[in-house]
């Protein structure tokens, strides 16, 4: 009975659903984060593809693993293949909504992707990183992320963060003296929870909230703020593509994957399998490089990658010196209770 | 002679002899099928798209069986437990199965996830006993499952479990006014950092009343300038009231986002006009005021949206009231403040009351602006409705915030029917 009252619900509600059952049947949608980033998988993997004699829906979305929770209770899956952060990638993976990836079928060497044992339900495209910037012509470097994010006496004004608690609880925890070593391990308390969002209320009514990545770069851009986290790939984009003046604070950048996976019981899992073969080819995935600065998830594709790039990666040494690797495994197991209580700690 | 006839059996007859009676209700029904063929496409419609939602939301709210289909031979050994000490072994040997079946089929997290609206952080506790469960191969389970998490020791795990045996709760909607149940099953307050729900609830409706106040005190005077002005000038101004309306709220919703942005059109003004130094001299705010993601933007924006609402059944209202009830008055001697508010006000009540009904409850449902032009705190209940749908994934909150909201309308149209009558409400 409530199997049938969810799907009529989501039938109901969700408009997408309706939309998704008038597509023509031989479509592929392909689900990503919009953006930068959506564009450079668009240059580098779907155009060829569609040349290729494919077809191609896209959609865009923030990460809510809800949706695909949604419609694979429903069993309306119109999702074929989703860009997932790790966390999602482990919990779908848990509560069973996701595939079960088979290697053989798609053909791939797990081995020679950075990550493939982390889950078995998703393949690891590309590795992004959270990081803070700045507008150079109007804010002073600032001697570290801690004092950009959390030192308002002496950098007055806004901040753009993500809207959600990951890696925004880490870092207030380690603005609040917590080593980086003991970061989970005091997270893990209901203590270490408290402590988190009270260094996150000395700032909060400074804090303006985003929610699609394009938007931390543009309130940059608008002078809303003085500084604004995004994923590097996006501030790359903003400084290369329309010649921004900021400068991406490396200090402590948060090091994620996102991957492709395939929503349980989709009708188009063969092309799915296609496509995420298609798009783990080493040149493509070195050809992406060109259009926004995240590492390839395929160790084959390191020697194909435009030297000049480099630098530019959050895998380059001068990048790494005090980064910060958020544990999947605890995001997780802990995402869904945390972002909870963010979100009645943002409505209070 | 008529087509009717008396015949010997003293019955009317129609003309081919079937008694009037039986032919007047064929002819009758004929007229009522047609009628009701008329009313069926939009009695459908409306059983399906409003209706219908409506009743399996109320059933969400309450319904949820998650927790009693996949732990369901705990559920049943839980039965004889008395709720003073830990449960016995046959429980948690009951509890190991179940998990170890949940785990194969993947549904612990579900459970879990269930389990944490009640217990803060239980979802991650329960993953991982399921994880670890699925090795244990005999008994005894007690002290190996308090082994893997000492949740498995907390009489309230306990008491939370058995509640869910019946796929009937009460959570959602007690949850919602920041109430839930006890491990002896007595009804107390929530913790404070998840007692959000009542403040939301307060605030929407009173964001909604400050809306709706504001755009009678701005809407009142100027329908009755349209009512009063000559026809030609009058629709000529009516214009600027029915422009805004018929263009779409997303758009305007964003041109609010425009020009409230920091150093955006709003605070160039202010500058200009001296008010933002004029603000800083006195210390009332420092540097630029913050407009925009604010309380202010946002009832700015709503009141502009709303206007029309509120005005245009005043307007149709007064345009009905003659001018001769104001010159009697007048003539025998009120003084215009004194015949407006006895003579003509008390006239456009029924008008007052229309807009503003209409207004509350259209802003009660308000989402899509607060979500753009105000900051955290200003979002109203619908928000998050939408928030537990396309983030949380909890249809039973997002049903229960509906519940509510459809209370909140239904208290407000009952109220309004006690004391200005529903029949006496004028659109136009």
């Amino acid at each position: 009975m409530k199997k049938i009252l969810v799907s009529l619900g989501a039938v109901l509600l969700a408009g997408s659903a309706l939309v998704g059952v008038a597509k023509a049947a031989d479509e592929l949608t392909i689900v990503s984060w919009g953006g930068a980033y959506s564009e450079s998988q668009r240059k580098a993997f779907y155009e060829p593809f569609i040349a290729a004699g494919n077809k191609i829906t896209e959609t865009e979305y923030n990460g809510e693993i809800a949706k695909i929770r949604a419609m694979v209770e429903s069993k309306a899956i119109n999702w074929d293949v989703v860009d997932v952060d790790t966390q999602t990638a482990l919990a779908g993976c848990a509560e069973g909504v996701l595939e079960t990836i088979d290697w053989g079928k798609l053909g791939l060497d797990k081995s020679k992707f950075i990550g493939g044992e982390v889950t078995e339900c998703a393949v690891p495209n590309i590795l992004y990183s959270t990081v803070a910037a700045y507008d150079t012509t109007k804010t002073k470097a600032p001697a570290s992320l801690f004092e950009a994010l959390f030192d308002q006496a002496k950098y007055p004004g806004k901040r753009a963060l993500q809207k959600s608690p990951f890696v925004n609880l880490e870092w207030a925890l380690m603005a609040d003296g917590v080593a980086p070593a003991d970061v989970y391990k005091v997270l893990g308390t209901p203590e270490g929870v408290d402590r988190a969002f009270k260094k996150l209320d000395t700032i909060k009514k400074d804090v303006v909230w985003w929610e699609a990545g394009a938007e931390g770069p543009q309130l940059l851009a608008d002078g809303q703020v003085v500084f604004a986290t995004s994923w590097n790939g996006r501030f790359f984009n903003a400084i290369k593509a329309d010649k921004k003046p900021f400068q991406i604070i490396w200090d402590y950048q948060a090091p994620d994957w996102d991957w492709w996976a395939i929503p349980k019981g989709t009708p188009k899992i063969e092309e799915a399998y296609r496509f995420i073969t298609y798009a783990s080819d080493p040149q493509r995935m070195a050809d992406q490089t060109k259009y926004i600065s995240y590492g390839p998830a395929n160790k084959d594709a390191a020697p194909l990658i435009d030297p000049t790039i480099l630098p530019d990666l959050p895998s380059a040494p001068e990048n790494l010196k005090t980064v910060f690797y958020p544990d999947p495994q605890f995001w997780g197991d802990k995402g869904d209770e945390l972002r909870e209580r963010f979100n009645a700690w943002l409505a209070q | 002679m008529t087509q009717a006839s008396l015949s010997s059996d003293n019955i009317m007859r129609a003309a081919d002899g079937t008694p009037l009676k039986v032919a007047l209700a064929r002819a009758m029904r004929r007229e009522k099928l047609k009628a009701v063929g008329l009313v069926l496409p939009l009695f459908l419609f409306i059983a399906i798209s409003f209706v219908l939602p409506i009743v399996v939301m109320l059933y969400n709210a309450v319904h949820d069986p998650d927790v009693a289909e996949n732990l369901p031979s705990t559920i049943a050994a839980l039965q004889q437990w008395d709720g003073k000490d830990l449960p016995a072994e046959d429980v948690f040997a009951a509890l190991a199965a179940d998990l170890k079946k949940a785990q194969e089929s993947k549904q612990a997290a579900l459970i879990g996830k269930r389990l944490n609206y009640e217990i803060s952080g239980i979802r991650s506790k329960v993953i991982s006993t399921a994880r670890k469960a699925s090795a244990l191969q005999a008994g005894p389970y007690k002290d190996a499952i308090i082994g893997m998490d000492k949740v498995w020791a907390e009489m309230s795990t306990w008491a939370t479990i058995k509640r869910s045996s019946s796929a009937y709760t009460p959570f959602y909607m007690l949850s919602m006014i920041d109430l839930q149940q006890g491990v002896d099953g007595t009804i107390g307050s929530v913790p404070k950092d998840r007692a959000v729900y009542v403040d939301i609830l307060k605030r929407t409706i009173g964001l909604s009343l400050l809306v709706t106040v504001v755009t009678l005190v701005l809407g009142y005077p100027v329908a009755y300038m349209l009512a009063t002005l000559p026809q030609r000038t009058a629709s000529i101004l009516m214009i600027f009231v029915l422009l805004p309306f018929w263009t779409s709220l997303l758009v305007r919703t964003t041109a609010w986002m425009i020009l409230m942005q920091d150093g955006g059109v709003f605070s160039q003004f202010l500058k200009i006009t001296g008010i933002t130094p004029l603000l800083n001299l006195f210390g009332l705010v420092e540097g630029d005021p913050q407009l925009f993601k604010t309380r202010f933007a946002t009832v700015v924006a709503m009141t502009h949206i709303q206007l029309p609402f509120t005005l245009l059944p005043i307007y149709s209202v007064m345009k009905t009231i003659s001018p001769n009830y104001m010159r009697a008055a007048k003539s025998l001697g009120g003084t215009p403040l004194y015949s407006f508010l006895r003579v003509y006000m008390p006239q456009t009540l029924p008008g007052v009351a229309a807009g503003c009904l209409l207004t509350f409850i259209l802003c009660l449902g308000y989402y899509i602006t607060p979500a753009l032009v105000g900051g955290p705190t200003d979002q109203m209940i619908s928000g998050f409705i939408a928030e537990a749908i396309n983030r949380e994934n909890n249809w039973g909150k997002a049903s229960a915030l509906g519940v509510i909201l459809l209370v909140a309308t239904l208290i407000l149209y009952y109220i309004y029917n006690k004391l200005i009558g529903i029949d006496r409400m004028k659109l136009g």
